[in-house]
């Protein structure tokens, strides 16, 4: 018999950036020793702020729809599964459209992994690992009532809008009492560009301009052990 | 002679660390455990609770432990991964006896021999204390009040320290000067009952990742925040005052704040007249120290002081914390002092949501510090030169009072008389000086001009590699016993598995030595128990009162606060119900904390301040995190945190190697721009060792009375590094990523 499930609600003010979840996520026996879910450190230059990031089950999942094998399924409890591996044919279509940069192809399994929010757990009426591990609540599993009673200064929202594209999620996450929506847009990115854009590529040109992706590879560089320095004598890697 | 025999990097080969992120069993064939073992985690004070799981012997993973009252399942990244140390490649599973060509593994007849003969030798020619001991509360209570009974009575020193005095001792001493006891004063529980939230030098979320749950839980109930930090650390970010102070100066705020409570009369007159003892020197001390006065000293607004006092002072209830960024200084006493001053005269103290106490950081900080493992104290908290408490453990032990050493030297003491050739030989357990002694290349001197070094360990840490003799010790998890949490509550350790190989447990290695040293009708004991029920009476009657704890009503009832002195006594969360402190008086006691500077303060020649302290992913020396991948992935090694406005006027980027140099040592690393710090500041956490050791450039001056090192103030300079430098730099951080052979 399986556990009716719970909400989900990320907090991102309480996070610490110490990775438990990360560290807990990896243990689960059906990714080993890869994480689900993801902290990103917003800027640490400016401050130690970061944010849990895992899958935030979309009530119409971006992911579903813009696969082109029909791989990616939703139950009925809402929550949206890693991809079918018949099925998947690892096109990476959800991993480029998914707004929160979710989805993970591995092109060794040939498949899409993501958060399932531990159906092996949840299913039997334990909380996810991550949601268990968190040291700060940043991480919350447990119903809408107890939410509102234990966190009265900040209110559950589900709505999120990207440019126009507008999700709502199974996934809550916690803000100020004025907050209606979650807002994701840079219209001064897109100025001056007509027609249809690859945003994607837009912030990637941003960021390489910031420097925080190797203009080689195009990959992101880790903050710690990097080198952006022009200077060779003081470079470090 | 204990020097290395061989060069750094083929220790490294050897011995690690290495990194490791594999379970015993490899990841695609978990199978399902035989048993799940209630025990706790072994990094930091909070001691959480966590669920081992085991099968054929071995440690494959773990559980949330949901039912345990203090963490309710939470974890930090250390306690998620702290099961991948059991069974590390790494693990010592012989003794190692050091030749000319390295170690060589021996039997443990072999090894104890050599160990008595040296112990023998050296105390015939030069006397009983010429022969000492370095402890550490990473162990459990059962074996620190071994180790401290082992040490007196088996090895007969008195120079026998512990290496809570790089950590919690200004703590202890200003506990006992203003409460005559040793312990935060509630548990936890009164954490989200206060209104105002303080919490001093300490980098809660950092440090005690699951406490910081229950600062929020205050915040959520709409609990005001106050932190007191150089560093815009995780919990200081989210702050309503964060008083970004100059390193050194907490005394100076605490007594600015005391200035402003007097002021406008934010006193609890009933309270101070009552129950209090030494008002009018306080209230004189702090006359002058006005606001002004202190943000010139502290670098932070008088307004901002005042704010803060008047938050502190009009609040009804609240919780004062603090840690090492306050205790370890040459003022550590002086500063824990200046913030019980300010507890004290608001009387918000013994009751429910009004809370004071240190933030122990050790696994065992609390516990070990009460059992006597430290130079100048007895089981149960005891003075060892009080003759009264003298004769309690001698009847305990069954000796007489010249059987029984009296105070030897506090550990950098200690080290200094193995460097003035007073001491010539040491048994070192738990502990690992050539990361966590201030001025490690004046350490590094020390140990190698030892006669005999013995290090008792579970991995080869940088300290064993200098070591005449290594004895493969146990992990937490390999040996039963109990350990006391930074909020005195006592708590069952549980044997998991076996050591590995040839290794043994700490307690069977130190009964052996004592056998063989011919005390074995003092050391004989069944199990391990039987060492707790013997630390129950020696404890019975001190401050730290054990008498009616057992393990079983510690397995029943989720652990169970000391002081507990008989069987039926419920336990004491909070102290000072009854309004009386543990002093013969009953009364609380004011000391004045008058301003002085630190042993080094910026000048000309080196300009900035620097601190030290620790990064989430690790636990203290590294020895055992340092070894774990997913956390050496997070944080490979040390950097150098600097502000963008220093950073500038240097002329350095972000991610440029740079060498801060001390008058004592120089340590080269990347840079790391951040806003998050003093302009005048620079900070590298320290849990490495040798080149990239942060201890290399502090200073051994210690504080008058808890003899803790000034770890967190020292001058230094920064400049670019030599292509040397950056080259040596470039092949230590290699080594800290070497994998282990699987």
């Amino acid at each position: 018999m399986i556990a009716p499930f719970k909400e989900f609600f990320i907090d991102f003010q309480r996070c610490i950036g110490c990775q438990a979840c990360v560290a807990g996520c990896a243990e689960c026996h059906t990714h080993r020793g890869s994480p689900m879910i993801h902290v990103d450190k917003v800027d640490p230059a400016v401050s130690p702020q970061t944010v849990p990031m895992l899958c935030m089950h979309c009530k119409v999942p971006t992911c579903a729809m813009v696969c082109p094998a029909d791989a990616i399924k939703q139950d009925e409890n809402g929550i949206v599964h890693s991809s079918l591996k018949p099925r998947c044919i690892s096109c990476s279509n959800c991993e480029l459209a998914c707004p929160f940069g979710v989805p993970i192809v591995d092109q060794k399994k040939q498949q899409m992994q993501k958060c399932d929010m531990c159906f092996d757990r949840t299913s039997a009426g334990k909380k996810p690992m991550c949601a268990t591990v968190c040291p700060t609540g940043a991480l919350f599993y447990g119903t809408m009532e107890e939410m509102k009673r234990l966190r009265p200064h900040s209110k559950p929202i589900n709505k999120w809008r990207f440019g126009k594209q507008l999700v709502e999620t199974r996934v809550w996450v916690m803000v100020p009492l004025d907050v209606e929506e979650m807002v994701v847009d840079w219209p001064e990115l897109l100025k001056g560009v007509e027609g249809p854009v690859d945003f994607a590529m837009k912030l990637k040109e941003r960021f390489q301009l910031e420097g925080f992706v190797d203009p080689e590879s195009n990959e992101p560089l880790p903050f710690n052990m990097v080198n952006d320095t022009k200077d060779t004598e003081a470079q470090f890697l | 002679m204990a020097r290395l025999s061989l060069p750094q990097q083929d220790y490294i080969n050897e011995y690690g660390p290495h990194v490791s992120d594999l379970p015993v069993t490899g990841w695609l064939s978990k199978p399902e455990p035989d048993a799940m073992v209630k025990t706790h985690c072994c990094f930091c004070g909070m001691q959480c609770g966590i669920k081992l799981a085991v099968k054929d012997g071995k440690v494959i993973g773990f559980e949330p432990w949901e039912e345990f009252p203090f963490n309710e399942g939470r974890l930090c990244p250390k306690g998620v991964k702290r099961y991948m140390q059991t069974h590390h490649p790494d693990r010592l599973t012989d003794p190692l006896i050091r030749t000319e060509h390295g170690f060589r593994k021996a039997t443990w007849d072999e090894a104890f021999d050599l160990l008595i003969s040296k112990i023998k030798s050296i105390q015939e020619r030069h006397g009983k204390n010429a022969f000492s001991m370095m402890s550490g509360v990473s162990l459990s209570n059962e074996k620190s009040y071994l180790v401290g009974k082992f040490a007196r009575l088996a090895l007969q020193t008195a120079n026998l320290d512990y290496n809570g005095r790089f950590c919690m001792v200004s703590a202890g001493g200003g506990n006992k000067k203003a409460f005559g006891v040793d312990r935060a004063a509630n548990s936890w529980a009164d954490i989200p009952k206060a209104e105002v939230i303080f919490l001093s030098g300490t980098n809660v979320s950092e440090c005690f990742p699951t406490l910081t749950h229950y600062i929020w839980k205050a915040r959520d109930n709409g609990a005001k925040m106050i932190v007191v930090d150089p560093r815009v650390t995780p919990i200081a970010r989210t702050a309503d005052y964060h008083l970004q102070i100059r390193p050194g100066t907490d005394s100076a705020l605490g007594q600015a704040l005391l200035h402003e409570l007097i002021a406008n009369d934010w006193v609890d007159h009933d309270f101070v007249a009552n129950y209090c003892t030494g008002w009018d020197q306080l209230r004189e001390s702090v006359k002058e120290c006005t606001p002004e006065w202190a943000g010139h000293i502290c670098g932070v607004t008088p307004q901002l002081i005042r704010e803060v006092a008047r938050v502190w002072g009009t609040a009804k209830t609240s919780f004062l914390m603090h840690a090492r960024g306050i205790e370890q200084q040459i003022k550590g006493v002086e500063n824990v002092l200046s913030l019980i001053n300010i507890v004290l005269v608001t009387g918000r103290i013994g009751r429910e949501g009004c809370g004071y106490g240190t933030i122990t950081g050790q696994g065992n900080g609390q516990g070990g510090r009460e059992h006597g493992h430290k130079c100048d104290q007895l089981p149960g908290n005891r003075d060892i030169e009080n003759p009264a408490h003298r004769e309690h453990i001698c009847k305990v032990w069954g000796i007489t009072d010249e059987e029984l050493p009296h105070k030897g030297k506090t550990a950098v003491e200690l080290f200094e008389a193995i460097q003035a050739k007073e001491i010539h030989g040491m048994i070192n357990i738990c502990c690992n000086p050539l990361v966590s002694h201030p001025d490690t290349n004046f350490l590094r001197e020390a140990v190698q001009g030892m006669e005999f070094f013995c290090v008792i360990d579970f991995f080869m840490s940088e300290t064993a590699r200098y070591a005449d003799l290594v004895l493969p010790g146990s992990l937490h998890e390999e040996e039963e016993g109990t350990s006391t949490t930074a909020e005195g509550r006592v708590v069952r350790i549980r044997a998991a598995v076996d050591p590995p190989g040839n290794a043994r447990t700490d307690t069977s290695i130190l009964l052996e030595i004592a056998r063989r040293l011919g005390k074995e009708k003092l050391f004989s004991y069944k199990d391990n128990e039987d060492i707790f029920n013997e630390l129950r009476r020696a404890s019975s009657g001190g401050t730290a009162d054990y008498g009616g704890i057992t393990w079983k009503r510690i397995e029943d009832e989720m652990g169970v606060f000391w002081p507990c002195p008989t069987e039926g006594h419920p336990g004491t969360p909070r102290l000072f119900e009854d309004r009386r402190s543990f002093h013969p008086d009953g009364k609380f006691h004011f000391h004045a904390t008058p301003y002085r500077q630190s042993f080094e303060v910026p000048n000309e020649e080196y300009p900035l301040y620097y601190t030290s302290g620790r990064s989430v992913f690790h636990y203290l020396s590294g020895t055992q995190t340092r070894r774990i991948k997913f956390l050496v992935e997070k944080a490979p090694g040390p950097v150098c945190e600097m502000h963008p406005m220093l950073a500038t006027k240097l002329g350095f980027q972000n991610r440029q190697i740079v060498t801060v140099e001390s008058r004592r040592g120089t340590i080269t690393v990347p840079l790391q721009i951040t806003e998050g710090i003093r302009p005048d500041t620079v900070f590298v956490p320290y849990h490495w060792a040798e080149n990239l050791a942060a201890n290399q450039l502090t200073v051994r001056a210690l504080d008058p009375i808890s003899k803790m090192p000034e770890f967190k103030v020292a001058a230094c300079r920064v400049r670019s590094a030599t292509k040397e430098e950056a080259d040596r730099l470039r092949a230590d951080w290699k080594n800290l990523s070497q994998e282990a052979l699987a």
